[in-house]
Formats: C-alpha cells, structure tokens, sequence
C-alpha cells in the first residue's frame, strides 16, 4: 500500500486488477448464456409442442456443412487458447500466428453458414417465404428458430473475430505481453463462449431427427 | 476489460470533485468523466427530467378520468399515455434508480474505494442509458405514433399494432444494456475493492442490497433482451415465434416477459430495503437488528423472487399444478420481506430517535410498502386474484410498492444524501411539509385505487361507470395534492442547492464511511484507503481507521 502511493505522488501510474477484468469478463458471458438461455427454452417449448413438424424440418438441413462448422470452431477455440499460452511462454511469434489462424478458421465459419443460408434462401424457406406456405406450423418454427438462433450466434462469431482481431493487433504492438494478457485471456474466454453455444446448437439442429 | 483509471497524484488535502481540474474542462469535465460521483450526478439529473415527464402524463390520465367518457383527450392518446407512463417510469427511473444515482456516488464510498473497478465501463452505461432514453422518447415523434401496448408489450398485439412499437421497444433494449453493465460493475467492486478489513460481513447493508440486486440484473435483464429483440424480428420479418397465426405461442412471450420482468422488481426495490437499513441505525442511534438476517434476507429474495413469475399468469392459461405451485412461491417471498420489516422496527425499539426529514420518508415507506406487500398476498392467493386481475386494485397495488417502495426511498435518499452530495444543506421544515403533503396525497390517490379496484374498474380504461365517479374524483384530488407535495420537495432541495447553508461533514451523526469524508467528498473520496475494525453502524467508537500508515506512525 506505501509503495503504491509512493509511486501514485510521483507520477500517475495505471491502476491494473487482472483479476477484476477477468471476473467481469466471466459474469459478461452469464448475461451470454441467459441471452440465448430465453431461445432455449422457445426451442424446448415448440419441440414438445410440434415433434412432427421440427422432424420433418429437420431433414432439409444439410449435415455435413453442420459438421465441417462444427470441427471449424472447436479447432479455433483450441487455437485461441494455444495462443494464450504461447504468448504467457514469450513466444510472440507464434501467438500472433495462433490468432491469424482463429481469425481465418472465424471466416471459414461464417463463409460456409453463408452458402447455407443462401441455398435455403433460394428455395424459398425463409420467413414469409414461398416454401413456407406448403408447411405445417412446426416446420415454420422450426426455421423461424433456426435463422434467429443460428443468426445471433454468427453475430457473436462476427463480434468475437473482431475482439481477435484488436487483441492480435495489441499483441503485435508489444501493449499485449507475457506479463500482461488478460485482455488476450478475456477475448479467448468470449471466443470459447461463441463455440460452446454452436455446440448445443449444432445437435439441437442438425443432429436430432 | 477495461482496467485502465489513472489514479492522480496523492496531495494532501483535495479539493472537493467539483473543483477538481482534471483533463477537461467545462461540460467536457462531465461528459467525458470517470469518476463515480459524477457519474451518479449526471445520472440523476437525467433521471429528473425523465421522471418529471412520467409524473406529467400520470397527472394528465388522472384528470382524463376525472368524469366518465372523454374528458380532455381521445381513447388512442389515453392508451398511449399509460403506455409511456409506464414505460419511462420502470425502464428510465424506478429500475436504474437508487444503483445508478446513489449506488454509484455511495458504493465505492462505503467500502473504502476510490472508484468503482471499471470506471470507463460506468460512463458507458450512463451514455447507453441516454441513448435507450432518447429511442425511447423518439419513438413518440416518429413511425405510427407512440407505442399504445402497454410497458408489458404482450403479443399478439404488440406485432400487430401501428404503432411505432419497435423502435419504443428497441429503446428499451439499449436500457437493458446499461443495466447489465451497472451490475457487473458493482459485483466486481464489490469483490475486488473492499478496504483492508471490510469483510463482507462488515459491509454496510446498502452494498448488500446492491450486491443481490447486480445479480437480478446480471441474470434476469438477458433474457428481457433476447424477448424485445424476437418482438422487433417479429414485427420486421414475421418469424412466426410468438404469432398465433403461425403456430406460435403467445403465453410462451409471457413466460419470457415475466421471467425478466418480476425480478425487476426486485432489482426496483432491494437497492430501497438498503437504504432504509442506512437511515434507521442512523436516526435510531442504535446498531441495526439483525444485521446478518437483513443481508441474507436480499440473498433469499432474489433467489425466490427469480422463481414467482407465473403469478402474473394466473388468468392467462397455466395449468392448476403450476398456478399453485407459483402461488406457494409468491408466498414464500413474504418471508424473507418480513424478516426485513420486523428487524427494521426492532431497531427502532428503545433507540434515541432523532426525527429527520429522512427517517420520516423512511417510516412512511415502512407503513406504505407494508399495505402494497399485504395486498400483494391478496393477488398471490388463486381465488382473490380471479377476481382482482386486470382491475384498478393491481394499479394500487404495485404503485404501493414501486413507488410507495422503491419512489419514497428515492425521496429519502435524496434528502439523507444531499449534505454529503453537494455539501449544502436544505430548509428542513419545508421538507417535512412536503412530505407529508405527498404521503397524503399519495395515499388518497392510490388508496381509492384499491376500493375502485374491488368494485370492478378495469386497468387502462378509458371510461368508466357514473356512480364510480366519487372516487375517480377523490383519487383524482389525491394526485394534485401529492404532486404538490413533489414539487415543493424539489423546489425546496433546488434552494438548498443553490443557496442552502454549508453541509458540516456529518450532519446526522452516520457511522459509514461517506459521512468521514468531508462534504462533498474529494475526488478520489480517500486521502489514504482506510482500515476497517468492525461492523458498520456502531455508534459512539471509531470503526474506521482514516490514516492506517500516520497513525502508525505515530
């Protein structure tokens, strides 16, 4: 405590508490998990309610795009969180490749979940769309969710690429360093979020037939 | 995230945080703050203006049902009134208000702390505040008029209506941004800040009612937010979520609606249990009763009021087990609301009462919230609330305990706080006129509101039966003398602002640690980040050590 005011009568000094970043990042993604929590329980609710009609939806999606996304982002995480410790072992050169590699694997995700939405798009299943009007109530929920649930989530992969994107340039000017990576901890922490919601989300969609 | 506050140089004797000359200066030294304090201020002031918009248009629906059939207004404009009424008055003061304005000046005050743990975080909150506010206020102006479905937004006719719903509602959402925010903040400080021997058992009971109320917020507001955003998606796209027309479920809205919005209102009135807990030992003389009750019993109402949601379904469609189920919960909620009640007075008990302006708010609000939570029991209980769902004595009812509750605390803290917060004083006898003046009148408004309600009167009718215009005008009477007394307790305070005397540095004889700091504090509250001995609110012993290192020294 002396020494700090000591240091605090000389010159302004920045006050640091990784642990407090870190324990506000944490409660930030509690408000995460309840905000998708609330399209959970919709899913739970209209599955009881239409298990026909959620089956018969279920089969137009496309598995094996599903899966690629799938192993797409449990990679990234592994390569997000490899950076963290590269970085923590001073190895900047490797972190700063580590995160590049989340950044792409992000875009691969998103590119695939484009060709998916427009190949739906164009046979008409969409809300208000042509395909729908032949389709029983469960189906248009079943879609009406997929687009709401799968479109925030790509929302937050977007979001989470560009807190990568920032902490990549941080550590690539030196404001990120083995002492000092609890922003790089922080983003890690939002990307694994992004990935543990897709995993929920991939079986609920794709998977359950 | 954002760690980065620039702690200045330590002089020894501060200037007070007005004077401070830091980066900016003028308008700027406020707009681009980072200091609690001035945070809490800007955020008062904003709030002011908010509130004083709401209180107009209540004033004007009661004088619309001063005779039955129109009065001074046509029915859509009556449905937009009560909807704005409601809508600036929960999501634009009663939800933020006793955090955002006096958490924020008080929180890192009493725990012995310069700041909150993410000062930058703070002013963000208060801009989304602004931003949610000024949708919301848009949305008047603009699209197909003001929003006419009530605060609750119920589908299915939120989708349908012409109104400019989506933007009110996306206002609404920004809110519940800054609110989350807020409450992530004070969890942080909270665990992180505390002074060297302030264990949480030696937190003042204010910090603890912010404490249980930062995780209503953290853990309710999300889902408010996934629900108006579906609304908007809804109106914009036609998803189908929660349209009947497209299989969807609007009782499921409900759910989600209520999931959020029942505890909010414990986020509205825990922060106000905290407070009281502060001015009784204070105006009693006398440690508080049961201090570790009162701080378990928030815990206990958080958590139990997270699970009470479906009493506001019980005429929507719910099956039998699940109404009792959630009426047995409601009950339960009286417990450890009770506990609280009964420690207050047991702390009065053979105190050396002083009777301030304060106490007196304090005490009001005691008998005020102690009807609204009773007749809170009559609608928990199934076979009253059939009867008396939808009708005026809800109307009553939860003006009892928002603003009787969360309002009258507002009203209290202003005058405990106000020496501490602009080191000025107010006219005390005027005060006191002014409050009785509006527990007089607040009691005869909402008070008929409760018989209206037992005889049939609907919520958020337009018009009404001739022979209920007795007390539509009694009520009515009721609302202009309890807006005088509002505005003679704003005029009052305005004057002590401006030309009050100078505030000593404790005035009431507290025991927390605001009132060891001169008023207004300095900028960073502490020359030197005290020790802390024991508990807060012992009187006649010094808890706080002001100066650890000189007295050591010494």
């Amino acid at each position: 405590m002396n020494q700090h005011l000591e240091a605090a009568a000389n010159q302004p000094v920045i006050h640091r508490d990784d642990t407090a970043s870190k324990m506000g990042m944490w409660l930030f993604l509690f408000t995460e998990l309840l905000l998708f929590g609330g399209l959970f329980l919709l899913y739970a609710g209209y599955r009881f309610l239409y298990p026909e009609g959620f089956k018969a939806a279920a089969m137009e999606l496309d598995v094996f795009i599903g899966t690629v996304n799938t192993i797409i982002l449990i990679t990234s995480s592994f390569s997000v969180a490899m950076s963290i410790t590269a970085l923590q072992k001073n190895q900047k050169k490797l972190a700063v490749y580590l995160l590049i590699f989340t950044l792409v694997c992000g875009l691969a995700f998103l590119v695939n979940k484009y060709f998916e939405w427009s190949h739906k798009i164009a046979h008409g299943i969409y809300p208000q769309g042509p395909a729908m009007e032949n389709m029983s109530d469960g189906e248009i929920m079943y879609f009406g969710l997929y687009y709401v649930m799968t479109g925030l989530h790509g929302l937050h992969v977007l979001v989470g690429m560009i807190f990568i994107a920032i902490v990549l340039g941080m550590v690539v000017k030196d404001k990120i360093t083995s002492t000092n990576y609890q922003k790089l901890e922080n983003s890690g922490l939002y990307w694994h979020l992004v990935d543990i919601i897709w995993i929920f989300l991939y079986p609920l969609f794709y998977l359950i037939h | 995230m954002a760690n980065g506050t620039v702690v200045a140089a330590a002089q020894p004797h501060e200037e007070d945080f007005y004077h401070y000359k830091g980066k900016h200066k003028g308008i700027l030294s406020w707009l681009l703050t980072t200091d609690h304090k001035r945070i809490g201020l800007m955020y008062l002031a904003a709030m002011m203006v908010f509130f004083l918009v709401a209180m107009t248009l209540g004033i004007l629906m009661r004088l619309e049902m001063l005779t039955p059939g129109p009065t001074i207004m046509k029915p859509q404009t009556y449905n937009s009134l009560f909807t704005l009424h409601g809508v600036i008055m929960i999501f634009l003061f009663i939800i933020p208000g006793i955090p955002a304005v006096f958490g924020n000046f008080f929180l890192p005050i009493q725990i012995g702390a310069k700041d909150v743990a993410f000062p930058r975080i703070n002013l963000i909150s208060w801009y989304l505040y602004i931003a949610g506010g000024a949708i919301a206020i848009f949305s008047l102006f603009t699209g197909g008029g003001a929003a006419d479905t009530g605060w609750t937004f119920y589908v299915p006719y939120s989708i349908r209506s012409a109104s400019n719903v989506s933007v009110a509602v996306f206002g609404a959402f920004v809110l519940g941004f800054a609110s989350i925010l807020t409450g992530l903040n004070f969890i942080t400080t909270i665990h992180r800040l505390r002074a060297p021997g302030m264990t949480f058992f030696r937190m003042p009971l204010f910090v603890w009612s912010l404490y249980a109320t930062a995780w209503i917020q953290i853990l309710a507001t999300p889902v408010i937010g996934i629900t108006l955003l579906l609304i908007i998606l809804e109106r914009a796209f036609g998803i189908g979520v929660f349209d009947p027309a497209l299989g969807g479920d609007p009782l499921l809205y409900q759910h989600l609606f209520w999931i959020y919005s029942h505890p909010a209102v414990y986020i509205m009135v825990l922060p106000a249990f905290g407070v009281v807990s502060e001015i009784l030992p204070t105006f009693a003389r006398k440690d508080i009763f049961g201090y570790k009750q009162i701080a378990l019993s928030s815990l206990a109402i958080a958590l139990i009021g997270y699970l009470v949601w479906g009493h506001h379904m019980f005429t929507s469609g719910m099956a039998d087990t699940a109404r009792v189920v959630f009426s047995v919960l409601t009950f339960l909620v009286a417990i450890p609301t009770g506990v609280k009640v009964f420690n207050w007075v047991a702390t009065l008990y053979k105190g050396s009462i002083v009777f301030s302006v304060p106490l007196f708010y304090v005490m009001a609000f005691i008998v005020i919230f102690s009807v609204g939570g009773l007749t809170g029991l009559v609608q928990g209980a199934l076979s009253t609330d059939i009867h008396l769902t939808d009708t005026y004595f809800i109307v009553a009812h939860f003006h009892y305990v928002m603003f009787g509750g969360m309002g009258t605390i507002f009203f209290a803290s202003l005058h405990y706080w106000f020496p501490k917060m602009f080191g000025k004083m107010y006219n005390e006898k005027v005060a006191m006129i002014a409050c009785i003046t509006f527990i007089v009148g607040f009691n005869m408004l909402y008070f008929t509101m409760f018989i209206l309600g037992y005889m049939g009167q609907p919520r958020r009718y337009y018009d009404y039966l001739p022979q209920l215009q007795g007390y539509h005008v009694f009520a009515t009477v009721g609302s202009w003398i309890m807006v005088s007394g509002i505005v003679l307790m704003f005029g009052n305070l305005l004057r002590g602002l401006l030309k009050g005397g100078k505030a000593a540095m404790n005035p009431w004889s507290g025991t927390t640690l605001e009132w060891k700091v001169p008023s207004p504090p300095p900028v960073e509250n502490f020359e030197e980040i005290p020790v802390c001995t024991g508990g807060p609110y012992v009187h006649g012993r010094e808890i706080y050590i002001m100066h650890p290192g000189k007295e050591e020294a010494n």
